[in-house]
């Protein structure tokens, strides 16, 4: 089968070095991958192109970069599943992290939130001498986001850290959970409230917007998302309700349900409290942004139509929701 | 200069294991990789890992047995004892430690069945237990705090006096080259896969440690065994875990007919897998096979089971042979999988040479003979790494640096590295030579090797390694010089590759992994000893060790 890979390059040891598109024809098996595509570049025509890749088969996390626009692990995609009309393929670096050289990119500052979180099992209560006793649901739960494979696609694609390189991010919050989540660890209730209350800061749990890009970018099916949403649950459940992000959450939720829709104006008022004259003040760009692009909410929040029936049936869900 | 009491050489399973027992055996440690330590191949570890735990009413001795016995008598029984007792711990420090292992109803720790093995003693997440060791031994290296040097190459060793002191490594983000002083290394660099082709192995298994050590005097033993897993996809050679096997799956030919009846009546497709493999050979040498494959057949164990503890080779079937396992059985055949042979060490990962260590795959301890069971080369790296850290610790602690010039080392390295970058273009590339170093030892070193085959194949190595001698590399850059390193690890591949086939010339018999079809027979009065290879002025030279028996003497071997 015959695929172009149109891939792009850079060399920091040129003067002024500046990314380009290079495009490559080569012939591969009709099943082969991406990977085996640009390996073949490598070997047989250009060994100047600099990439990682190892394993093969979707566990070592080396390969990640973009595939026609998206990350994915080369090893993983068919080159027939990802080319178009033409035969086309593009491959671009991982996204957020900067370039070091053609399709590698710099994963220190990966690592470095990988870090933060304390990646490591803390259990509070003794040692038992032989195994800790646990559900075979328990562990079966915590493999399915242990198999996350840190190759940092779920990174390249947030759309918070593009913007925000501050925010922990997904695969590092999917790491704390699987701590958090631990029967293991904490107390010897299985509760990590320091690890919960770590995450709760800024740049943590309460940082992500669910665009769900990382559930799609993710290889391993380990959905960081929804570990995301997943950490605020036991956040909140543990009390930890005294963050802006939960008490967003709260409020958004009181408001809701009493009006029947968001009131605009109350959420950031209410999430920061009424007289944290700082943070009110903080507001004031985007409320002016806001008022400059007409998007600026009616200060009169009416109740929607048939509000009685929508509280009621708020609480049903509330209840439903507890037991 | 940097400089450290301990320097471990590969942060896999058995690299991280020594580095963290040395530091808290109190030396100053840190660790060097090629990669980043989470992508060592043992991530790549699918089936499980062994350990007779004994109030489940398993012995270490029965372990030991099955050991012995899957070995074809090649191994030292005084090297696995000391394995097989230290297995229990080994395993549950690990689950302290974090490893999410699947459980049985009681919410202990559950086990699967593994080859050669006359009871389940395989402890599993999955099936991507190495991926869950390796990440979990990460957290605990990054816990300890010690030094870990990511993405340096070891290119070779510093010798002052006679003396091994030192490493140089080129740091491969920037191509600055580094001499690294230490009182003593411990190799833990893993297997030599890519010498062959095609392989299950990883990219990066390119026996380095081995030819390091090699080169710096150490021993090398049981090279000729080199084992061929029973079921690897055709291609890409990707292994499709025998795990698949131990939840029940049967082999079949082209017929639908299940075949290991005849070759082994009471394990059938869970025999040993030099056994396995040699019996599929024979029925694809009969024509019994398609397209030089046989069959793995899953679909009777349902999705469900599939789901929950095969799910990742079930992936790795739709994404590279486009075959899902809970639908169709699945085309396999025997492929190049690990090395048995190595460095050669004692229990406590100590070499012939001062200052050198080994553990883990690179290493020969030895405990797997002429082949090893499955799940017990994790126990392995775990077990000897953690003895070689310890030991290595205490022994760098009444020891003194050895001096020697840095900047001048630097410099000669430099050197050596610029001539190979200078090398004017020929028509020749580093991949053609790797290819056919790959395809020949695959032809004439695989499950059924003779004479002619081995010797034609000591012939084109010769003719390879004069090509090597000039190959050029594309990239002239500093910073992330692939290239260049592919072209340094392919020297390192042709020196084991010497060493295994003039140790399978070497021995007449057949005995586990070695079956030659013009000395069919194991041949316990002659050949129950180790060959063991060391650089010699032309070439690897040849010697023996006896074999350690300590409690089970040799019988005829039949599963
Ligand atoms: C597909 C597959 C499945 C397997 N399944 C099982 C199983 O189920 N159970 C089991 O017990 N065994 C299994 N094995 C075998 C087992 O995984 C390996 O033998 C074992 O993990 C090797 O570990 P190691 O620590 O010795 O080496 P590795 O994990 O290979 O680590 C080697 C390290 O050395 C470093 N390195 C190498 N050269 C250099 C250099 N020049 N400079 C710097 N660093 C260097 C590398 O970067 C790496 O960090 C399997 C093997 C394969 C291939």
């Amino acid at each position: 089968m015959d695929v172009t890979l149109n891939i792009r390059r850079f060399d920091p040891g040129v003067p002024q070095p500046e990314s380009y598109w290079q495009s490559f024809d080569v012939s591969i098996e009709d099943n082969g991958t991406v990977l085996d595509a640009l390996i073949k570049i490598r070997e047989d025509t250009d060994g100047t192109l600099s990439l990682r890749c190892s394993c093969r088969s979707s566990i070592c996390g080396s390969c990640a970069v973009r595939i026609n626009g998206h990350a994915g692990l080369a090893c993983k995609l068919q080159a027939s599943a990802v080319m178009g009309d033409d035969n086309v393929i593009t491959v671009e670096p991982a996204g957020v992290m900067p370039v070091v050289k053609d399709l590698v990119v710099d994963f220190e500052p990966f690592w470095e939130k990988i870090r933060a979180v304390k990646p490591y099992l803390q259990p509070q209560g003794l040692e038992p001498e032989s195994e800790y006793i646990a559900s075979n649901e328990s562990m079966l739960h915590l493999s399915s986001v242990t198999a996350c494979i840190m190759c940092g696609a779920c990174v390249s694609d947030c759309t918070v850290l593009e913007v925000d390189p501050t925010f922990l991010g997904p695969a590092a919050l999917a790491k704390a959970y699987r701590f958090t989540a631990d029967p293991r660890d904490g107390d010897t209730d299985g509760v990590s409230k320091e690890r919960l209350q770590d995450l709760t800061q800024a740049t943590g749990m309460w940082d992500c917007t669910r665009c769900t890009e990382c559930v799609t970018a993710c290889p391993k099916g380990v959905a960081p998302m929804d570990r995301i949403m997943a950490l605020r649950d036991q956040a909140i459940a543990a009390g930890l309700t005294n963050s802006n992000g939960a008490r967003h959450a709260e409020v958004f939720g009181e408001l809701v349900g009493h009006s029947g829709r968001l009131d605009e104006l109350k959420l950031p008022v209410k999430t920061v409290g009424m007289f944290n004259i700082p943070a009110m003040l903080g507001f004031l760009p985007v409320g002016i942004r806001a008022l400059i692009h007409g998007k600026m909410p009616s200060p009169i929040h009416k109740n929607i139509e048939g509000v009685e029936g929508f509280r009621r049936l708020y609480k049903k869900a509330e209840e439903a929701g507890e037991e | 200069m940097l400089e450290h009491d301990v320097l471990v050489i590969g942060a896999g399973l058995a690299g991280m294991r020594a580095a963290i027992a040395a530091q808290t055996g109190g030396a100053n440690t840190a660790i060097i990789s090629k990669v980043h330590p989470v992508r060592s191949h043992s991530n790549a570890a699918q089936g499980g890992i062994n350990a007779a735990l004994t109030d489940r009413g398993d012995e270490w001795e029965e372990h030991a047995y099955d050991t012995v016995k899957g070995s074809d008598y090649l191994a030292d029984q005084d090297a696995i004892e000391v394995m097989c007792k230290s297995a229990g711990q080994a395993l549950i420090d690990m689950e302290h430690m974090g490893v999410t292992f699947n459980r049985d109803d009681e919410g202990r720790l559950g086990t699967r069945a593994f080859g050669g093995q006359r009871r389940a003693r395989t402890f599993f997440v999955g099936d991507f237990t190495g991926q869950a060791l390796l990440h979990v031994m990460f957290e605990q290296l990054v816990k300890s705090g010690i030094r870990s040097y990511e993405e340096w190459f070891v290119t070779s060793l510093i010798e002052e006096d006679g003396q091994v002191c030192g490493v140089m490594a080129l740091e491969i983000r920037t191509g600055k080259m580094h001499a690294i002083r230490a009182k003593a290394l411990i190799f833990c660099t893993g297997g030599l896969g890519r010498a062959f082709e095609p392989s299950t192995n990883a990219l990066i298994v390119t026996g380095d440690g081995i030819s390091l050590a090699y080169n710096a005097g150490a021993r090398l033993m049981d090279m000729e065994m080199v084992q061929y897993h029973p079921t690897t996809l055709a291609g890409s050679g990707v292994l499709i875990s025998e795990a698949a096997r131990g939840e029940g799956a049967y082999l079949l030919d082209k017929n639908g007919e299940r075949f290991m009846e005849a070759y082994a009546p009471n394990m059938m497709e869970l025999a040993s897998r030099d056994v396995v493999s040699r019996s599929e050979q024979t029925e694809i040498n009969n024509g019994n096979g398609e397209n030089g494959c046989m069959f793995l057949d899953c679909r009777h164990l349902g999705e469900a089971l599939i789901m929950e503890k095969l799910s990742q080779i079930r992936e790795i079937g739709i994404d590279l042979a486009g075959v899902d396992m809970i639908k169709e059985p699945i085309p396999i055949r025997p492929g190049m999988h690990y090395m048995m042979g190595g460095i050669k060490t004692d229990v406590d990962g100590l070499t012939n040479v001062p200052g050198i260590y080994a553990a883990g795959e690179c290493a020969c301890v030895s405990v797997h003979g002429g082949n090893r069971l499955g799940a017990n080369s994790l126990l392995d790296t775990i077990v000897f790494g953690q003895r070689a850290g310890d030991h290595a610790a205490a022994a760098t602690r009444s020891k003194e640096f050895v001096n020697f010039d840095g900047s001048a080392a630097v410099k000669k390295e430099e050197g050596r590295i610029q001539q190979i970058l200078d090398r004017p273009q020929n028509d020749d590339r580093v991949a053609n030579i790797r290819l056919g170093m790959g395809q020949t030892l695959n032809n004439n070193l695989a499950v059924y090797r003779n004479q002619t085959g081995m010797e034609d194949t000591l012939r084109s190595l010769g003719g390879l390694r004069e090509r090597y001698a000039h190959v050029p590399v594309d990239n002239k850059g500093a910073v992330f010089n692939t290239d260049l390193i592919f072209s340094l690890e392919l020297g390192f591949m042709l020196d084991c590759a010497e060493t295994i086939t003039v140790s399978a010339l070497d021995r007449k018999d057949s005995r586990g992994a070695q079956a030659r079809t013009d000395y069919p027979d194991r041949d316990d009065e002659n050949w129950m000893k180790h060959i063991v290879t060391n650089k010699g002025e032309e070439g690897p030279e040849i010697s023996y060790l006896p074999v350690s028996i300590t409690q089970w003497t040799p019988e005829v071997r039949s599963y």
